[in-house]
């Protein structure tokens, strides 16, 4: 129970008034940062971390977690309205997200990715309370094989998926893995594909490509289309929170599963980008049949990848905090930020800095609370958003898409890179081509090379080291079942249809 | 561009398509060959996924460019000549906005380019347009420059007045 | 272009360490503190340790920002800052890679293209192996290695891991197999959960795991022991630590944590940032991240920081042709 003791001081902390206003400038400046793809999380949080040293330890560390939070949910206000993902987490988000907001139902969309967001969150937070030590323990068996394994698991959920034509879904895969190659070869670390230029050294990064594909391309196919976004009438009306919220507690079957696949990939450190394509994938299998189809504005498709993404960003603090790796550019400066106020992060932070670590568990609670709350009351102002006339609204966009592709390393280049991908990403889309599985390979390739290379160097090239432990069979054998799931359910399809015709 | 030109067909535009990715795909293979596609001893080597990706890619690529050649012209429409020119008067303001960039400045540009969509898009009127254009790049600089200290490209103009 | 002719002849003149003679210099706009590698990093985290040094006591009156720019294992970042001709406004720090990247990938850069301002420290290295593991001597390592191949951790190819690693193998004769991971702590992680056999991580990428009682160090490969004394365990210091040489595998490696500036800058230029360096060696939260971290706090600048890198850049060059590393054109 004394941890227990421990959490309620963290509480007690937490709920002082001068912490609760701490909590509220973080989450609107998260939420600023996050809706500004130029301004990732790790900018924030590194630039106000000078700022925290007149603060208290725990004051300063509520105010930037809180920051964290903010970029979170804030992650899913552009995917959503403007169709371009400013975390690389928030891209299965626009799947469905953006079609609805389209159909007019943009609210009702940003209600149920916040109202996830917190739910995963916060399922993830009881998680890192109660369950830390067994958890971390799981992580640290967590070696390349096992990594590649959750990477094979995310992409066979995710195949399949395109409605399209199967040969361009195919060529869409293969043009991401590729751009996913160019630059340094981590494993040998000789360049490839780069052709003798500097520019291409740092090889393709995914945002610049996704804010072109989805945000330039999205702004030329509307634009070709008429001179609007459709589905701009959408109203300032409080009501929508509370309708849609009527309407989520339908969906708990499926919060609950997306909790818990956000936990597993965030507590193995895949982190909450393949977390995101996986509920997603997992969502479409399993949902019934009926409605408003998947990649159409379904709302089911915000609420897995949203839950997925923060049950997994926030479960990846707790092996930062117990094993010293960070989950993401985010977490690796609040890591810098521990460790200048003199606290380690790694086994020894829970026994001796416990007070420290409860209390930021504590305000994780507080702050996503708070959050959702600020959140929620400005749904209808961030909706509103759309009715700005479009020649405005897609100058800024414009201009906001550039000052996002350059700020990724800096380069000039990149905003012409970008610009490219957005005329590649409105040809694409006009001849049916999917984006998705172009995105999703340029954003796992690298790292899923990489595990497998590494596990057959430890293991001298032979690939049963797939199969070598429980752990890492099991996932294997998930993936392969999942990969060939449609032939299985069209097998068993054939075989009722005989069966009911030899009974009938 | 010719007087007969009134519309791109789809069938053009899946073959202009196919046809970049199969030289994508082309140019990874021959980079790939040359850094070693084999698989070594322990494990593959640096080209080894770039080289078979890239096969795969060019022969879909191949396929895809077979099949609509097989389509006829007429069929379908990829695009008409207005649908095109309303692409065009997007695409080109941004063009010329990440072109100048360098040269002028991210701040300028982008004042130039919101003051441009909205007396050549929307129906604004000048003064407006040119003050929306003007706050934009304020706001922008004050929020990337002084608040989160981004530095961002600029020009003669932010130079001069001492940044 | 004149002027930075006139800056350079003046500083090749002047040369010789400073504050007589030069002018008086001070940054006029924000300081861009480039870090050739990822968030989260060594580096990252000694640069933003500066930054926040720097705020916080008021060394200087414009602000810095630190930017990452980690592509192609820093070469981005290097040819970046040689491309910025006479800019004092942008400061890089360096790691190995200062090296190793123009050898590995043969991009079109040497360190002397920049300006050497300072040496901050040297970071360290130490043999790690996982406490469980039966060997608690270099030698017993070594021998378990002949027998079974061992599979090495680190962070990054053909970087500074892989190099004490490929120095490992030439001074005792066993063969490793190198795994390269993405950074120090990653690499920590999978010697605790029996990934690799053994790492050369930095003391403080695994400083916390020792402390648990998880990880174990064998040796260090410094000229001498480390000074810090105070105990990190129940039982030991990190001074209790042998060096390598004593427990006879004769490697030696240190990693460069520098600052440079981009070419033809003043010396009144330079002299700002030695000064302004020099301040930010003198505060206790530095103090405090030199204990923690182990570091060999050596510091030199001028020509002396000259001569040592012309040294190491021949060493890289002798152990990285040894290895095979050198990029093939």
């Amino acid at each position: 129970m004394d941890q227990f003791g421990l959490l309620m001081n963290g509480f007690a902390v937490a709920l002082e008034p001068w912490n609760i206003v701490l909590m509220m400038i973080g989450i609107v400046l998260g939420v600023v940062i996050g809706v500004l793809p130029g301004l990732g999380g790790a900018n924030g949080v590194a630039i106000l971390l000078p700022l925290t040293f007149t603060l208290s330890p725990v004051s300063a560390i509520i105010l930037l977690s809180c920051i964290y939070w903010g970029a979170l949910f804030g992650g899913a206000i552009t995917s959503i309205l403007f169709n371009i993902p400013g975390e690389p987490w928030s891209v299965a988000t626009t799947f469905d997200g953006y079609p609805m907001a389209q159909s007019g139902r943009a609210a009702e969309a940003l209600t149920a990715a916040f109202t996830s967001s917190f739910v995963g969150a916060f399922v993830a937070i009881i998680m890192i309370t109660f369950v830390a030590p067994l958890v971390a323990g799981f992580a640290l068996r967590f070696g390349p094989p096992e990594f590649f394994a959750v990477m094979f698991l995310a992409f066979a959920s995710f195949i399949g998926m395109g409605t399209g034509s199967p040969l361009k879904t195919l060529m869409a895969t293969m043009a991401g893995f590729l751009l996913a190659c160019v630059g340094l070869d981590s494993v040998t670390g000789s360049l490839r594909l780069t052709f003798g230029a500097t520019e291409l050294i740092r090889g393709f990064d995914f945002l610049v490509a996704v804010i072109g594909l989805f945000g330039i391309g999205e702004i030329l196919t509307s634009i070709e289309e008429g001179l609007a976004f459709r589905g701009a009438s959408a109203r300032i009306d409080f009501s929508v929170v509370r309708r849609t919220w009527a309407e989520l507690p339908r969906y708990w079957a499926l919060s609950l599963r997306s909790s818990f696949i956000g936990c597993w990939m965030g507590v193995t450190p895949a982190g909450a980008t393949p977390a995101s394509f996986m509920s997603y994938g997992v969502a479409r299998r399993m949902s019934k049949p009926g409605g408003t189809p998947f990649g159409k504005g379904r709302i089911e498709g915000v609420i897995a990848p949203e839950t997925a993404a923060h049950a997994a960003g926030v479960s990846a603090l707790l092996p930062m905090l117990a094993l010293g790796v960070p989950g993401s550019p985010t977490a690796a400066v609040l890591l810098g930020g521990l460790m200048m106020w003199g606290l380690q992060p790694g086994p020894m932070l829970f026994v001796e800095q416990a007070e420290f670590v409860w209390g930021l568990i504590a305000s994780m609670y507080i702050g996503n609370i708070v959050g959702l709350i600020l959140v929620l009351i400005a749904v209808p102002w961030f909706a509103a958003i759309l009715r700005v006339p479009f020649a405005v609204i897609a100058a800024l966009i414009l201009v906001i898409c550039s000052i996002g592709a350059y700020t990724v390393n800096n380069a000039w280049f990149d905003v012409v890179v970008m610009l490219g991908f957005g005329a590649l990403g409105y040809a694409m889309k006009k001849l049916d081509y999917p984006l998705a599985p172009l995105v999703l390979a340029l954003v796992l390739g690298s790292r899923t090379e990489q595990a497998f290379r590494q596990s057959m160097l430890s293991s001298q090239g032979d690939l049963g080291v797939f199969w070598s432990n429980w752990l890492v069979g099991t996932i294997m054998t998930a993936g392969v079942v999942l990969l060939f799931w449609p032939v299985f359910s069209r097998v068993r399809g054939a075989i009722k249809v005989q069966l009911a015709r030899r009974s009938g | 561009m010719s007087r007969r030109f009134s519309e791109i067909s789809t069938r053009a535009a899946e073959l202009g398509l196919a046809a970049l990715f199969a030289a994508v795909a082309g140019l990874a293979i021959a980079d790939s060959l040359r850094i070693g596609a084999g698989w070594s001893d322990d494990g593959p080597r640096s080209g080894y996924f770039p080289f078979w990706i890239g096969l795969i890619l060019l022969l879909a690529a191949l396929w895809q460019f077979a099949s609509a050649l097989g389509m006829r012209a007429r069929d379908r429409t990829f695009a008409t000549r207005e649908e095109l020119g309303r692409v065009a008067s997007v695409f080109i303001p941004a063009a010329v906005h990440v072109a100048v960039m360098p040269v002028i400045g991210l701040y300028v540009a982008s004042a130039l380019l919101v003051a441009w969509f909205m007396t050549r898009i929307g129906d604004f009127r000048i003064t407006i347009a040119a003050l929306s254009g003007i706050a934009t790049a304020v706001v922008a600089f004050i929020v990337f420059e002084i608040w989160f200290l981004v530095s961002l490209p600029k020009g003669p103009l932010e130079t001069w007045l001492g940044y | 272009m004149r002027r930075a002719v006139l800056a350079v002849a003046a500083a090749a003149l002047v040369s010789m360490p400073t504050t007589a003679g030069a002018q008086r210099w001070e940054p006029t706009r924000p300081v861009q503190f480039v870090v050739p590698a990822g968030t989260g990093g060594g580096a990252d985290q000694m640069a933003r340790m500066i930054q926040g040094i720097v705020s916080k006591n008021n060394l200087m009156r414009q602000p810095m920002v630190v930017v990452n720019k980690a592509g192609g294992a820093g070469a981005e970042a290097f040819l970046e800052m040689k491309g910025a001709r006479g800019n004092p406004h942008t400061i890089v720090i360096t790691l190995s890679n200062l090296f190793t990247t123009p050898l590995a990938t043969g991009i079109p850069f040497n360190w002397r293209d920049l300006t050497p301002v300072k040496m901050l420290a040297l970071d360290e290295f130490v043999l790690w192996v996982n406490a469980e593991a039966p060997y608690t001597t270099v030698s017993a390592f070594l021998e378990a290695g002949r027998a079974n191949r061992l599979r090495m951790g680190g962070t990054g190819s053909r970087q500074e891991d892989q190099i004490v690693t490929a120095a490992i193998t030439k001074a005792s004769g066993v063969p490793f197999t190198y795994i390269p991971y993405r950074g120090g702590g990653e690499v920590a992680v999978n010697l605790v959960g029996k990934h690799v056999e053994a790492t050369v991580n930095n003391p403080i990428e695994a400083v916390t795991h020792w402390r648990s009682g998880t990880l174990r160090p064998l040796c260090v490969f410094d000229s001498r022991r480390l000074p810090v004394t105070d105990k990190m365990t129940e039982t030991q210091a990190w001074s209790d630590i042998p060096t390598c040489r004593e427990s006879g595998l004769d490697v030696e490696y240190l990693m460069l944590r520098g600052i440079f500036m981009a070419p033809g800058v003043t010396q009144a230029q330079v002299n700002f940032y030695i000064e302004l360096l020099e301040k930010v060696r003198q505060t206790p939260d530095w103090q405090e991240l030199m204990r923690q971290g182990a570091f060999n706090t050596t510091a030199i600048s001028g020509p002396e920081f000259v001569t040592w890198l012309t040294r190491e850049e021949e060493r890289h060059r002798t152990l990285m042709t040894e290895a095979g590393f050198l990029a093939g054109r």
